[in-house]
């Protein structure tokens, strides 16, 4: 009995202690406009916890109420021991943020800009460390207006990171980032969360969303829709792997119908898509297909991915 | 407090960045002192109860930095900080919101007192200034004014819905006060227009000064004192309750 109660409450601890930012019911509309609608959710302590969705799903919202820039119409935020609205300064002496919109003032140099923002903090990492790390220590004399967008986007993050904050909003953390940048911010994200530091980033990019965050809330129209590790969310799809290739002439789907874990076959013109469960699928058509001599070109696999989970729970495509 | 000496360090260097807002705030009343000084000298007049031209005149281009740096500069730069989102990034530190406003009023207020340093030591040392009245005077004199106008200047930031419009609309105010005022013009205007030149603040800020600048008393101000002050409180309140900073 005592035993029971000491696991129970030693659970009950460890969760307390792994949740670094909880939010319930969270609500806020502008005007008649819905942004956040009872919105709930944890982010634990040291994971990469991403909001997915598209443009006007109300990440930024909700971002912005946990961070305290915006106040709740209704609902409970706290974050850390902290409630944003009550004790917002202390909070965000924690924490550190990249907003989507701003910008900073147009004459300002990049290095002045550091130093500026670290002397908001009491504690502060090594600024000229992060500009290094971000690629900006060539920019560190230059204008803030004279920065291209990528430029700025990594000046912000290293701004959010310049009081070597427990916990990091990135909202919309890689756009206009161009492919190269864009993984050297991930490696960059996966760093911080190495150090035992948690980040919370919204994005829109599906596959942004799936390679480098340990749990993903799924947001459309102010709700979340579907909250889970990306391969949970990918699983209970129960969704098949697809098979696809293409063949010159009549082509008799039946055999490949018999083989085993193979659900359907589709035959769209000269495009043959296989669905199927497990991961034999691919040599099991492929050998069939050898073994009857049938020719075929420009085979590959498809497995599903969070847009398709997104599909699912919304009904729609992501727009943009 | 080192936050708000840091940010009002970083606001002044750039503030000293922008070489329209030097020239307009430091460099263009000088032109005019230096202007009507080489037309018209400083020797005593005896229209003038004695004193020079640019004696008479210093208090009125002092007006003129008072208006250019309060009015026109405040509002535009308060106004695109808050549009281009300045602001925003700001107040997600935890900085202190009225740290962010200090700062500005604070580098505006220093750069109108350089403004009018540099119109007295130039003054002084090119046309040999006569202050008849004391520096205890007309200091609270200029802090009052400045502040009034700067007051003004908030609420145009506040109440106009764009950088463009406050930067605008700031301009419109202050052009025809420079002129109503009496701060550049050296001739009485038409009695008409100076009994519409009443409701100009500028007019109460060129009066005020002047009129300390040349000996008066306080006692003989409270006109000017007490619009000037009606004013910084209307200011403050309507700013209060209007100023967005998104």
């Amino acid at each position: 009995m005592l035993r029971e109660t000491d696991m129970d409450e030693e659970k009950a601890k460890r969760s307390e202690r792994n949740v670094a930012v909880r939010v319930e019911r969270l609500r806020k509309t502008y005007n008649s406009v819905v942004a956040a609608d009872d919105v709930s959710f944890d982010v634990h302590e040291a994971e990469i916890f991403g909001m997915v969705g598209p443009n006007g799903a109300g990440k930024t919202t909700t971002i912005e109420c946990i961070e305290g820039l915006r106040r709740p119409d209704s609902g409970n935020i706290r974050v850390f021991d902290l409630d944003p609205r009550r004790d917002g300064y202390a909070l965000r002496a924690r924490i550190g943020v990249q907003l989507q919109q701003s910008a900073l003032q147009e004459r300002i140099k990049v290095w002045e800009a550091m130093e500026l923002f670290a002397s908001f903090y009491s504690r502060a990492a090594d600024w000229r460390a992060l500009l290094e790390q971000l690629g900006l220590t060539e920019k560190r004399n230059a204008a803030f207006e004279s920065l291209s967008g990528g430029q700025r986007q990594r000046l912000f993050v290293a701004l959010a990171l310049v009081n070597d904050p427990e916990l990091v909003f990135f909202d919309e953390l890689t756009t206009g980032l161009d492919p190269h940048a864009r993984r050297a911010m991930w490696e960059l994200v996966r760093g911080i969360r190495e150090k035992g530091k948690t980040v919370f980033l919204t994005t829109h990019f599906m596959e942004e969303a799936e390679r480098l965050c340990d749990r993903v809330a799924i947001m459309d129209r102010g709700r979340i829709v579907a909250l889970d590790t990306p391969e949970n969310l990918i699983r209970s799809l129960g969704a098949e792997n697809r098979v696809v290739f293409t063949v010159e002439g009549p082509f008799d789907p039946q055999p490949l119908c018999r083989l085993p874990g193979v659900t359907r076959v589709e035959t769209i013109g000269e495009r043959i898509v296989v669905y199927g469960r497990g991961d034999m699928v691919v040599v099991e058509v492929v050998n069939a297909l050898a073994s009857k001599r049938i020719p075929f070109r420009d085979l590959r696999t498809e497995q599903p991915n969070l847009e398709d989970v997104f599909l699912t729970v919304t009904g729609h495509e992501m727009r943009d | 407090m080192r936050s708000l000496w840091k940010l009002t360090c970083m606001e002044m260097k750039l503030f000293l960045r922008d070489p329209a807002a030097v020239f307009f705030s430091l460099g263009f009343p000088l032109m005019v002192m230096v202007l009507f000084g080489s037309m018209f000298g400083n020797r005593p007049i005896r229209d003038l109860g004695g004193k020079g031209f640019v004696d008479r005149m210093i208090p009125g281009y002092t007006a003129m930095v008072i208006g250019t740096t309060g009015l026109v500069s405040l509002a535009t730069v308060v106004s695109s900080y808050r549009e281009k989102g300045v602001f925003r990034r700001q107040l997600a530190t935890p900085l202190r919101p009225p740290v962010i406003l200090a700062a500005q009023v604070l580098v505006h207020f220093v750069m109108t007192a350089a403004g009018m340093a540099i119109l007295v030591v130039i003054g002084e040392l090119v046309y040999g200034l006569r202050l008849q009245g004391s520096l205890i005077n007309v200091l609270p004199a200029f802090v009052l004014s400045s502040l009034s106008i700067f007051g003004l200047g908030f609420v145009l930031a506040s109440v106009m819905a764009t950088a463009r419009s406050a930067q605008t609309s700031s301009m419109v105010v202050y052009f025809p006060m420079m002129f109503l005022s009496g701060s550049v013009i050296p001739m009485p205007l038409p009695e008409t227009v100076q009994r519409y030149a009443q409701v100009l603040p500028l007019t109460h800020v060129v009066n005020l000064l002047r009129g300390l600048w040349e000996g008066g008393a306080w006692s003989a101000h409270l006109k000017e004192v007490g619009f000037l002050a009606g004013l910084l409180v209307v200011c403050v309140i309507v700013s209060a309750k209007t100023f967005r900073w998104e």
